[in-house]
């Protein structure tokens, strides 16, 4: 950290100067050149610098956040009847249910884009009440789009940079003299996002604009920027969607290696094989109501939530 | 695709220029810039004959509207390049600063006198916060909406101008100038001789141009181009998106309100005459000739729109058709504007860029590393 009012007081020197090597240049290193053992250290690093480095009020297994008879109404549509559900610190919550069965919409009150009519969202005991969308990722629930809206003409970097922004206090004063303030969350901020760009698996197209990326790749830089923002939870609205079958493996092992970071996971899929192979716990919504919640398994053996995705035999119906 | 071998086109000869530029050490680029700069200052002293604008337009004062012009496009920049919001009242905030300048300094008006220097950054505050009276209740509104409401606001202060406490038609004469009195006992500021005026908005938009530069490459420019792409998923990442727009707003207008400030000055006279909706669209077109949300790009903007009419006199009478046609040209060929928009927001982040990709940054092209190092331009 000392280095970095040097660098800021003499700008004419970062553009030659090889020797002064920024902490960016030990996360952006040659993999190419690795042996495994450097590589799962190097890994470790990376890790490291992405996990979560924030205070979370409660403990691990306890509950992070929590729907509390949450009803959402859009004229005469409810879109969500009385759901509740927790989502426990440290844990991969499954969101499933058939189209239409409120999903997007739960996501879309926990992250403040509706309010709910009744009932209350709660991250650590708090109720969210009536903040603003981006007071509540700078609180910490951040989350990713069904479909992908990243800043097109932005670079992967600096798109990850926005969501680090999030947790930044530079004022428009301070960026305008360029005070140390400013100096020092940049150099972290980009140290960070070179960092999750790895993290996800896509460091190599840093400097390419967002539009131009594969789109697995975008999907990933959304998780990137998501994570940018070091949020409590994560929300992940259908991260598997378009992938085969092998790049689903891999956002599966991905999601893990999130969990497993410290982060809390709250999981949109309709993949079943992927939801029952990921998650630790399963709620399952039909036509905004929550009819189900449990263990993978649990949810697999469930009668409703077999009828809700397969229909009831017409003997069924009254 | 902009970098195919065979092709030596335009765009990738733009494209080399800027890779080049981008290679150069800081040291190198100011080896540039300084005699540029000085040759800028001299312009109207050296009167080149193929630039002149005489007999017709006396040089200096062209020069002073060219440069008059360029900071105006930079103040819009902001707003409608950098943060995406569509200004067409942008004369309403020049026009608060030209009556700033004219009541405080002129003897028709009945408000106390201040000496010039000190209207200059009260013109910049007052505009500011005009900015932002107008911006906090519109800037919920988005795209067409926007619009109309700034073209309604520009509108509104040039009637305002009719009232009798800013003299409508009759307006303000004898505006103030900065102090200073030549060898021959005429004003060092006066009204006939441009050069001073253009030294001076000169000056000020090299200070202007490097403030606006750090907030570029900040959080703040970052915000801005987010809000820009994408306003919705900008406040969903942590932007507070309306504060963010309020600023770029207020920013604009108080650059805004320093050109009008110092156009009041030069001219010596304001009344409600010089503020129309046509002078927004030429602004507007300005930066969006020059292409929005690059400075160096507006800056050339505002140079064609300011000093075409002035040096071609025969062709000014049709300005507006032929501006109207060559922006119809461009927005097909080149929906860019001249110099297209280039994102590098991050200071520290040419670095990350350099190590990862192993030369310099070339985030201005397409694609940067899908781009193969072609025979020749390797250095």
């Amino acid at each position: 950290m000392s280095d970095v009012t040097d660098t800021g007081a003499k700008p004419g020197g970062e553009v030659d100067d090889d020797a002064e090597v920024p902490a960016v240049g030990g996360i952006v290193a040659e993999l190419r050149h690795m042996s495994a053992e450097e590589r799962a250290r190097h890994e470790a690093e990376v890790a490291e610098v992405v996990a979560p480095d924030r205070e979370i009020e409660v403990g691990v297994g306890d509950t992070l956040l929590a729907m509390r008879d949450v009803t959402l109404r859009f004229g005469g549509l409810v879109a969500l009847d009385s759901v509740s559900f927790e989502i426990k610190r440290g844990e991969i919550l499954g969101l499933i249910g058939p189209n239409g069965a409120g999903k997007t919409t739960c996501f879309n009150v926990i992250t403040g884009v509706y309010r709910p009519t009744a009932g209350q969202v709660l991250l650590e005991g708090h109720p969210l009440g009536r903040r603003k969308r981006y007071a509540i990722t700078q609180l910490g629930i951040a989350r990713t789009f069904q479909n992908i809206r990243l800043f097109n003409e932005m670079t992967a970097l600096e798109n990850v940079v926005v969501g680090a922004d999030a947790r930044h206090r530079t004022s428009v004063l301070g960026a305008l003299v360029r005070g140390p303030r400013h100096h020092r969350e940049e150099r972290q901020a980009v140290e960070r996002a070179m960092a999750l760009l790895e993290f996800v698996g896509i460091a190599d197209r840093a400097a390419d604009k967002a539009k131009n990326l594969p789109y697995g790749y975008q999907r990933r830089l959304e998780i990137a920027r998501a994570l940018a923002t070091e949020p409590k939870l994560l929300c992940l609205d259908e991260p598997a969607a378009g992938f085969n079958p092998a790049e689903k493996e891999g956002l599966m092992e991905l999601i893990r290696t999130i969990r497993d970071d410290g982060y809390t996971v709250l999981l949109i899929e309709h993949d079943m094989r992927l939801v029952m192979g990921v998650t630790d716990r399963i709620v399952v919504l039909e036509f905004g109501k929550k009819i189900a919640a449990g263990l993978p398994a649990e949810i697999r053996e469930n009668p409703a939530v077999i009828a809700a995705y397969l229909g009831v035999p017409d003997d069924g119906v009254a | 695709m902009s970098t195919q071998e065979t092709t030596t086109g335009g765009p990738s000869r733009l494209q080399q220029w800027r890779d080049r530029w981008n290679g150069m050490s800081r040291f190198q680029q100011w080896a540039f810039l300084v005699p540029l700069v000085l040759l800028i200052y001299a312009l109207p002293v050296l009167n080149p004959p193929i630039l002149s604008t005489e007999p017709g337009y006396t040089f200096s004062i062209a020069m002073f509207e060219v440069a008059r012009y360029a900071l105006v496009a930079i103040g819009l920049n902001v707003v409608v390049g950098q943060a995406g919001l569509l200004d067409l009242g942008y004369i309403g905030f020049f026009a608060i600063g030209a009556y700033v300048a004219a009541l405080f300094t002129s003897p028709d008006s009945e408000l106390a006198k201040l000496p010039y220097l000190v209207v200059l950054p009260l013109a910049v505050l007052v505009t500011m916060v005009f900015g932002v009276l107008l911006g906090s209740p519109t800037l919920r509104l988005r795209g067409d909406y926007l619009a109309i409401v700034t073209l309604g606001f520009g509108e509104i202060v040039r009637l305002l101008a009719d009232l009798s406490p800013l003299r409508g038609n009759a307006g303000f004469q004898g505006v103030g100038q900065p102090p200073g009195t030549r060898a021959d006992g005429q004003d060092v500021f006066n009204t006939s001789d441009g050069t001073p005026w253009y030294w001076l908005t000169v000056t000020l938009i090299i200070v202007v141009l490097m403030l606006v530069g750090n907030l570029e490459r900040s959080r703040v420019g970052r915000a801005w181009v987010a809000i820009r792409e994408d306003e919705d998923a900008a406040e969903i990442m942590g932007v507070p998106t309306f504060r963010f727009k309020l600023w770029a707003f207020a920013i604009g207008a108080a650059i805004g309100g320093l050109s009008g400030a110092l156009y009041a000055g030069q001219i010596g006279f304001v009344n409600n005459q010089r503020f129309d909706v046509v002078t927004s669209v030429l602004f507007l077109a300005a930066v969006v000739l020059g292409g929005s949300g690059n400075k160096v790009g507006v800056l050339l903007g505002a140079t064609v729109i300011a000093y075409v009419p002035l040096r071609f006199q025969s062709l000014y009478e049709y300005r507006y058709l032929i501006f109207g046609l060559a922006l119809i040209i461009l927005m097909i060929f080149r929906p860019q504007g001249l110099l297209g928009a280039r994102q590098r927001l991050l200071a520290y982040g040419r670095e990350a860029y350099r190590r990862l990709i192993g030369r310099p940054e070339q985030v201005s092209s397409d694609s940067a590393l899908a781009a193969e190092p072609v025979k020749g331009a390797g250095s």
